[in-house]
C-alpha cells in the first residue's frame, strides 16, 4: 500500500514540472502583450512602455523568466499579478473558498442524488423507471452548463422569483472574512439563521448547474456497476443465505459496485473546477474560475501561471485521496506495486 | 428530463420553504451594482473606471475637482492656485483643517497639509521614494503622460502652500491635476504602513479625505464604504455605499429591476428602451466625452493619398450606422472632439454620403477600378462602439460599391492592441474616452506626431501644420486663444482626413425611482457624493 502511495506520489511531481513548462509556453504563445492591454487605447512611448515591462521582469529572456518563476515556486513566491500587483498566492487563497464551497456542494448533490437513483435504476431494471432515468441522465450528460444555468436563473430566479439572480448573499448581511465559506461563516453574524439562508438561496442554483453533469455520470456509472455486480455469485449466494433485500443490495452489492463510482467521481473533481469557470461567470460567483478567464483575457501571465499550477495541484492531490479510498474499498489493490 | 425536473422542483421547494423573506437592505443603503472589479485602492496604480470609482471619488479628494456631471475645474483640496506669467509655476493654497479618515487601523493625528501633496506626487515621481516600488511601481497614468519630465521640482512653501515648477509651460496641467491619478494620499498613514513593514497596505485599505469611508472589499462580490462624518463639504446623505460587482450586464438589469440594486453601471443600448417602459425605475442619459472612429494608416498605400481617405468617407453612410449599431443613442462625429468640449469646431464642413463623389475622387487617386484592403473590427464593445463587427460588415457593403474590396479582420483585444501599436492594419476601427475635458487629450493623444510613436497615433498621421497649432495650443494659458488653435487644427483635420469620424456615443445610467441628484460624468465614472435616497 505505501509502496503504491510512494509511485503515485513520484509521479506527481514530473506532472506538476510538466504544467509549469506547458502553461508558461502557451500563455506567451498568444498574441498580446500584458502591459499594453494595461494601457488600453492610451499605449505609451518606447521608453516608459519599455521600463513599464522591466518591472515586471517581462524584458528578460524568456528562459531566465521560467527559470525565475521556477526558482519562485519552488521557493513558495508564486509571483505578482500585473493587474492587481498582489501576490498571486493571496489573490487565490481569498478566492478560492467560494470555488471550494460551490464545488464540494455541487459533488454532494450529484453523490447524494446520483448513487441512490442508480443503485434504484439497478434494482429496477428494465422498468419504466430505469429507461425514463436512463434518458434523462443522458440528456444532463449532455447539458452545455451555459445554457442550463441560464434557464434556471430565468425560470426560478426571474419567473418565479424563488431564488436571487447572482452573488453569493443578500447585501443587508455583512459577514466577516473567517473560513472564506459563507454557509460557515454566516454563524459568526448577529442574523445567523436568515444570513444563512440567503447564502443557501444564492447557492442553489449554481450548485444545481454545476452538479447536474456530475449526478448525471454518477447515476449512469453506479447503475451499470451495480448491475453488473448484483449479477455475480456471490450475490446470489447472499440471497441463499436468506439475507434480507436491503443488505444484500447496500452492503453486499453496493460496496463492491462503489469501486469505479469513486474513481470517476475522483476524476470529476477536476472537470468540476472547469466547469466552475462558466458557472461563475453565469452566477457572478466569486471564485478562481472567473478570474482565471479575466487573467487570461488580460495577459495576466503570473496569475494564469501559477492559478494553473494550484489547480493541477489540487486536482493531483484529490485523485490521490480517490487513490486511497480506491484502496479502501478494493483491499486487491492494497498489495499492488 | 421529467425525472430530473421533479427533483429540482422537489430541491427547490425544500430550500425555499425556509428561503423566505430575505430582508431589504437599511433604507439609507445604497447600492451601486459595478460592471468590473476595481485593480487596486489606488487610483495612481491604475487606468480603469472601476478602480476609480472604488477609490477616487469614493475615498480621495485631488488637489482641484472637476464639477459633478461636468469638466469645469473647482478648488477642492486646493482652495486657489495661481500660474506665473512664463506658464512654468503653478502655486497651489492648501484647504486649511481638512482630515484624514479615521479607519480600524489608522487614527490621524494631524489635518491634511502640504506633506501629504509631496508625499502623493513623489511617489510616482522619484524612484528613490519609499514607496515608488510598492505594488509593482508603475504609475500608468503619471508615466505614459510624461508628468515625470513635465513636473520639474515640487517644493513645500509652507504648511500650506505648494509650488510645481514645470519644465515647459502646459495649459492642461491643471486638469491633470483634477483626473484621478492625482488623488491626495496620507503621507502619515504612509509612514505608520512603513514602520509596521505593510507599504502594500496604502493601497488596498486606503485611507483619503473623501466622502466615503473604506470599510471592507470581498474579491470579485462587494466592497463597503461607510459616509465620512467629518468630510469637509458635509457628510454624505448616503449613509451606507455598498459596490455590488456584477459583471454581467443582463443580470445587473435583472437584480435593478428586482430592487437588489439602487443605479446600474454601463446599461447595454439595447435595453434602455424597456428600462424607460419601466414605472419603477429612471434613466439618465448625457452626452459623453468621446468618440469612434475609422484610422487609415497613413504609411501604407493607396491610404497614403488623401483622396483616397476622402473617397471612403464619402462612401460611408454613417447615419445609418447610427441607428444600427448604436441604436440612435449617438450623435454623427465631424470633428475629433465631442460638440460638449471647448474649441469645437461647429463651421467644419463633413463628407457627405455621395457614392459619385467618391468615385470621382477615387478616379482622381488612380484608382477608378478600386482596390483592395483590410479592415479591422474592434473586438470589445465600447460606449463609443458597441458592435465593431457589425460597423466593420455595413463598411465592407458600403465600400463595395464603389469597388473596394474590403478583407475583415480582427483579433483578441490584447493582440489587436500590440498589432495596431506596430502599425500592422491598414484601416481600423478605434475611439477614445476623454479624460480630462481638454482638447489636447484628443488632439494631442491621438492625432500627435508624438502619440504616432507611442502608438496612440492609429492613423499614423503626422502633420507639421496641425502639430504646430496643438503645441503652440498646449503652451499658451489663455483659454480663448487656445480655442482659436484648435479650432484651425479640427480643419487640417478635415481637409487631411486620417480618420473617418463616427460617432459620439451618449452616455447612460439606469436607477431606482428613488435616487436623487445623481449626475453622469462626462468621463463615464460614477460618484455618489451629493446623491440620496428619497
Amino acid at each position: 500500500m505505501i509502496a503504491y502511495l510512494l509511485k503515485r506520489l513520484g509521479i506527481a511531481i514530473p506532472t506538476l514540472l510538466g504544467v509549469t513548462i506547458v502553461v508558461f509556453a502557451l500563455i506567451r504563445m498568444i498574441p498580446g502583450d500584458p502591459i499594453l492591454n494595461l494601457l488600453g487605447e492610451r499605449g505609451a512611448s518606447e521608453e516608459a512602455y519599455a521600463e513599464m515591462r522591466a518591472q515586471f521582469g517581462l524584458d528578460q529572456p524568456i528562459t531566465t523568466q521560467y527559470w525565475l518563476y521556477l526558482k519562485g515556486v519552488v521557493g513558495g513566491d508564486l509571483g505578482t499579478s500585473i493587474i492587481s500587483r498582489q501576490p498571486v498566492a493571496r489573490e487565490f487563497a481569498e478566492r478560492f473558498p467560494a470555488t471550494l464551497e460551490l464545488g464540494l456542494c455541487a459533488l454532494v448533490l450529484s453523490i447524494l442524488v446520483g448513487i441512490p437513483l442508480g443503485v434504484l435504476a439497478a434494482v429496477k431494471r428494465n422498468s419504466v423507471f430505469d429507461y425514463t432515468l436512463m434518458t434523462t441522465s443522458l440528456v444532463g450528460y449532455s447539458m452545455p452548463i451555459f445554457w442550463w444555468g441560464l434557464i434556471l436563473i430565468l425560470f426560478f430566479s426571474v419567473r418565479l422569483g424563488w431564488t436571487p439572480v447572482s452573488g453569493r448573499l443578500d447585501l443587508a448581511y455583512e459577514v466577516p472574512a473567517w473560513s472564506g465559506f459563507l454557509l460557515l461563516d454566516v454563524w459568526k453574524t448577529p442574523e445567523a439563521w436568515p444570513a444563512f439562508q440567503s447564502a443557501l438561496s444564492h447557492l442553489i442554483l449554481p450548485a444545481i448547474a454545476l452538479g447536474t453533469i456530475p449526478l448525471a455520470i454518477v447515476a449512469r456509472m453506479t447503475r451499470s456497476s451495480m448491475l453488473e455486480v448484483l449479477g455475480e455469485d456471490y450475490m446470489r449466494t447472499a440471497r441463499a443465505k436468506g439475507l434480507s433485500r436491503g443488505r444484500i443490495i447496500f452492503v453486499h452489492g453496493l460496496r463492491n459496485a462503489l469501486v469505479p463510482v469513486i474513481t470517476v467521481i475522483g476524476l470529476m473533481a477536476g472537470s468540476i473546477v472547469t466547469g466552475a469557470v462558466l458557472t461563475e461567470t453565469i452566477f457572478s460567483w466569486p471564485g478562481i474560475g472567473r478570474w482565471l478567464v479575466e487573467s487570461v483575457l488580460a495577459r495576466d501571465y503570473p496569475v494564469v501561471q501559477s492559478a494553473i499550477l494550484l489547480i493541477a495541484l489540487i486536482v493531483i492531490a484529490v485523485n490521490f485521496v480517490v487513490d486511497i479510498a480506491y484502496a479502501w474499498a478494493n483491499p486487491r489493490l492494497r498489495g499492488a506495486k | 428530463m421529467l425525472g430530473k425536473s421533479i427533483i429540482l422542483a422537489a430541491l427547490i421547494a425544500v430550500t425555499t420553504g425556509f428561503i423566505s423573506g430575505a430582508s431589504a437592505a437599511p433604507s439609507k443603503t445604497f447600492v451601486y451594482c459595478s460592471e468590473a472589479s476595481p485593480s487596486t485602492f489606488n487610483p495612481q496604480l491604475a487606468t480603469d473606471g472601476p478602480t476609480f470609482n472604488a477609490s477616487a471619488y469614493t475615498v480621495y479628494n485631488r488637489l482641484l475637482e472637476f464639477e459633478r456631471g461636468g469638466t469645469k475645474i473647482l478648488p477642492s483640496l486646493a482652495e486657489k492656485w495661481e500660474t506665473s506669467k512664463d506658464g512654468k509655476t503653478v502655486t497651489f493654497k492648501l484647504r486649511k483643517g481638512v482630515q484624514f479618515q479615521t479607519t480600524s487601523t489608522f487614527k490621524p493625528t494631524r489635518a491634511f497639509n502640504a506633506d501629504d501633496v509631496l508625499f502623493t506626487f513623489f511617489r510616482m515621481m522619484k524612484k528613490d521614494h519609499p514607496y515608488n516600488k510598492v505594488n509593482g511601481g508603475i504609475y500608468e497614468y503619471f508615466d505614459s503622460m510624461e508628468m515625470g519630465k513635465l513636473i520639474k521640482s515640487i517644493d513645500k512653501v509652507d504648511e500650506h502652500t505648494v509650488k510645481f515648477s514645470l519644465a515647459q509651460p502646459d495649459a492642461p496641467f491643471l486638469a491633470n491635476m483634477a483626473m484621478a491619478f492625482a488623488s491626495i494620499l496620507s503621507a502619515e498613514y504612509g509612514e505608520q504602513l512603513l514602520k509596521a513593514k505593510t507599504p502594500e497596505k496604502l493601497d488596498l485599505e486606503p485611507v483619503g479625505t473623501g466622502p466615503f469611508v473604506f470599510k471592507s472589499y470581498k474579491k470579485d462580490s462587494e466592497i463597503r464604504f461607510d459616509a465620512n462624518p467629518n468630510y469637509f463639504e458635509g457628510k454624505s446623505a448616503i449613509e451606507k455605499l455598498v459596490f455590488a460587482i456584477t459583471k454581467e450586464p443582463t443580470v445587473r438589469i435583472q437584480k435593478l429591476k428586482r430592487g437588489e440594486c439602487s443605479l446600474i453601471a454601463e446599461p447595454p443600448p439595447a435595453d434602455i428602451k424597456a428600462l424607460r417602459a419601466d414605472p419603477k425605475l429612471q434613466v439618465m442619459e448625457e452626452a459623453g466625452l468621446n468618440v469612434g472612429y475609422l484610422a487609415f494608416n497613413v504609411e501604407k498605400a493607396p491610404f497614403d493619398k488623401v483622396d483616397v481617405r476622402r473617397a471612403v468617407a464619402h462612401a460611408l453612410n454613417r447615419a445609418a450606422y447610427l441607428d444600427a449599431i448604436y441604436l440612435g443613442n449617438a450623435t454623427l462625429a465631424k470633428n475629433p472632439i465631442p460638440p460638449s468640449m471647448w474649441s469645437y469646431n461647429d463651421k467644419v464642413v463633413d463628407y457627405n454620403y455621395d457614392i459619385a463623389k467618391a468615385k470621382e475622387l477615387l478616379a482622381k487617386a488612380g484608382l477608378a477600378n478600386g482596390f483592395e484592403a483590410t479592415l479591422w473590427w474592434i473586438p470589445v464593445s465600447r460606449p463609443y462602439n458597441p458592435n465593431g463587427k457589425k460597423m466593420a460588415e455595413m463598411m465592407q457593403a458600403d465600400l463595395a460599391k464603389v469597388g473596394i474590396k474590403v478583407n475583415l479582420v480582427s483579433f483578441e483585444w490584447a493582440a489587436y492592441l500590440e498589432k495596431a501599436r506596430k502599425g500592422e492594419h491598414q484601416m481600423i476601427l478605434m475611439g477614445w474616452i476623454g479624460d480630462n475635458g481638454d482638447p489636447d487629450n484628443f488632439l494631442n493623444m491621438l492625432l500627435s506626431c508624438g502619440a504616432a510613436k507611442t502608438g496612440s497615433n492609429y492613423s499614423r498621421w503626422c502633420d507639421k501644420g496641425f502639430e504646430k497649432l496643438i503645441d503652440d495650443a498646449k503652451v499658451t494659458p489663455d483659454q480663448k486663444k487656445r480655442s482659436a488653435l484648435y479650432s484651425d487644427a479640427q480643419k487640417i483635420f478635415k481637409n487631411e482626413a486620417p480618420w473617418v469620424t463616427l460617432a459620439h456615443a451618449k452616455m447612460y445610467r439606469a436607477m431606482d425611482k428613488n435616487v436623487d441628484g445623481f449626475k453622469i460624468s462626462p468621463f463615464g465614472t460614477d460618484s455618489f457624493y451629493g446623491v440620496s435616497l428619497k
